[in-house]
């Protein structure tokens, strides 16, 4: 095996792309909460910031780097879990939470992990792939706002919306973290800091997507 | 208060690695406080050689914490309830009159189970033999102060030093991850002159090792350092993965 191929079969390789790629996916939701703002400022603000985007020359690069982040991530993230099932064989009788180490996020990372990826698909789904419609006297500008609040006038779909957002909270306020530990960045001095941070972090998107949900929801679809 | 207790003990009992095991039940009476819990089991062990049954299988040596023999699980945590205490060290009056008290052996996929709660923890040793240790003359000890090193520095590596090679960080890990042991082992070394000079080397063949023989990957979720009974922190982990990931672009030479 050549020394590239050995560094990512071993499970510090394995886990170190799994941190570089889930940083650089929390750094991708802060652009898109951000971006999601647009929308509260009007229909026109957040549909030529959505036009802008896709304009943009190198879109189907980034697009394309976007994709092998969440799938790099969620491929190297369910094989750990995987293998991790397969070191202990022999479950132990007795679990007892001591309180010390581990806790509900740290412990169901493939779980909340696995509601992301299939939300992730539906969302793309429902939304970048989903019904186009038009603004009226623009030339090929999609009116994407129209389409969130018809979505998201479907109760349904506010409910599931929310449910994928609180388990992307709990995933990143482990997650978060826990990649600065993994990449080596892990010291008394900022340790403290990064755990608060990590919390801020999952609270902030969180928040900060179901509100967006919430406030499209209360629209009715736009014809109030 | 009486200070003699009764205890209701579950133990695991297997025959050999190759045989299912199962929970037995055994009951302790005339416990003081004061007696260590591998003490409790020697008791135990002394009535069932006197009833002709075949008494529980353990591993023991230096009974005061420094040789890392005396694995098993107490009610679900590594050597028991007692913070930085290995089981030999920790005392009965930790528990109460009438407490049931449930002993496994470590559960990974690495340490065979060889009869009752003595597992095979060689896999500890392998980790070691891939490169635990230093390869360069020294010749004879240095001059003192001939090598400077920083206190702050000396002190992590005892502390990473302290490392009795138990198997608590793995058998307590949910992924039986073998991290913290490998972490402290390469700590101890790289932080010092000596130990530097083949750290990169050293740190990929053990961690390759560790990862062959079956232990999990580390997914942060700090039960280690819970566990060990040298309180080695999960800062040893991110050191050792700062320097394994230097490896990628760098060498010893
Ligand atoms: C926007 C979505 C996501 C973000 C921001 C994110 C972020 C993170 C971060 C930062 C980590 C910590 C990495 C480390 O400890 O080294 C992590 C771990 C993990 N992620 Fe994600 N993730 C996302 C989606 C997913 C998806 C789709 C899956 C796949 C099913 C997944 C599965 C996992 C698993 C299993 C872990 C645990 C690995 C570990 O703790 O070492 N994640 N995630
Ligand atoms: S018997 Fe040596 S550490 Fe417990």
């Amino acid at each position: 095996m050549s020394w590239v191929s050995s560094y990512f079969a071993s499970s510090v390789g394995k886990k170190s792309v799994m941190a570089l790629t889930g940083l650089s996916l929390v750094g991708f939701l802060v652009v898109h909460l951000v971006g999601n703002i647009n929308m509260l400022i009007g229909s026109d603000a957040f549909n030529h910031y959505s036009h802008f985007l896709l304009s943009f020359e190198g879109i189907y690069v980034l697009e394309a780097v976007l994709a092998a982040l969440f799938l790099l991530h969620a491929f190297f993230g369910l094989m750990i879990a995987f293998q991790n099932s397969q070191a202990r064989p022999d479950s132990y009788s007795v679990q007892t939470k001591s309180g010390r180490g581990t806790t509900f996020a740290s412990s169901t990372m493939p779980y909340t992990g696995t509601i992301i990826l299939i939300f992730l698909i539906l969302h793309l789904f429902d939304l970048k792939f989903g019904e186009h419609y038009s603004v009226p006297n623009e030339e090929g500008v999609r009116d994407i706002y129209k389409l969130v609040l018809v979505y998201f006038s479907k109760p349904l779909h506010v409910a599931w919306y929310i449910i994928a957002m609180i388990s992307l909270a709990i995933h990143t306020s482990h997650g978060f973290w826990s990649a600065f530990q993994t990449l080596g960045f892990s010291h008394p001095k900022y340790d403290g800091f990064l755990r608060k941070s990590s919390i801020a972090y999952a609270v902030l998107v969180g928040a900060g997507f179901s509100f967006f949900a919430i406030w499209a929801y209360l629209q009715h679809g736009g014809n109030v | 208060m009486s200070d003699e207790m009764t205890l209701y003990l579950q133990v695991w009992r297997q025959k050999d690695s190759k045989s299912k095991g199962g929970f037995q039940n055994y009951k302790v009476e005339n416990v003081s406080g004061d007696m260590s819990f591998l003490e409790m089991l020697d008791m135990l062990n002394e009535n069932l050689a006197r009833e002709g049954k075949d008494p529980i299988q353990y591993d023991h040596d230096c009974r005061e914490g420094i040789c890392g023999a005396c694995s098993c699980m107490i009610n679900g945590e590594a050597h028991g309830p007692g913070k930085k205490t290995t089981t030999c060290e920790m005392h009965m009056r930790h528990f109460n009159d009438g407490d049931a008290i449930i002993i496994e052996p470590w559960r990974a996929k690495a340490f065979p189970v060889l009869k009752d709660l003595a597992v095979d923890r060689s896999a500890y040793d392998k980790i070691i033999m891939a490169g635990g240790f230093i390869e360069v003359k020294y010749g004879n000890a240095p001059e003192a102060n001939s090598m400077m090193v920083g206190k702050e520095v000396a002190d992590f590596a005892m502390d990473n030093a302290a490392c009795i090679g138990c198997g608590a960080c793995a058998a307590a890990c949910p992924n039986a991850s073998a991290m913290l042991f490998t972490a402290a082992k390469t700590t101890q070394l790289s932080l010092l002159p000596q130990g530097k000079v083949e750290s990169k080397k050293r740190v990929q063949s053990m961690i390759k090792k560790m990862d062959e023989l079956g232990f999990g990957n580390c997914t942060n979720e700090r039960l280690c350092e819970a566990a060990c009974p040298k309180g080695i922190s999960i800062i040893s982990i991110a050191r050792m993965n700062r320097e394994y990931m230097g490896t990628l672009l760098k060498s010893d030479y």
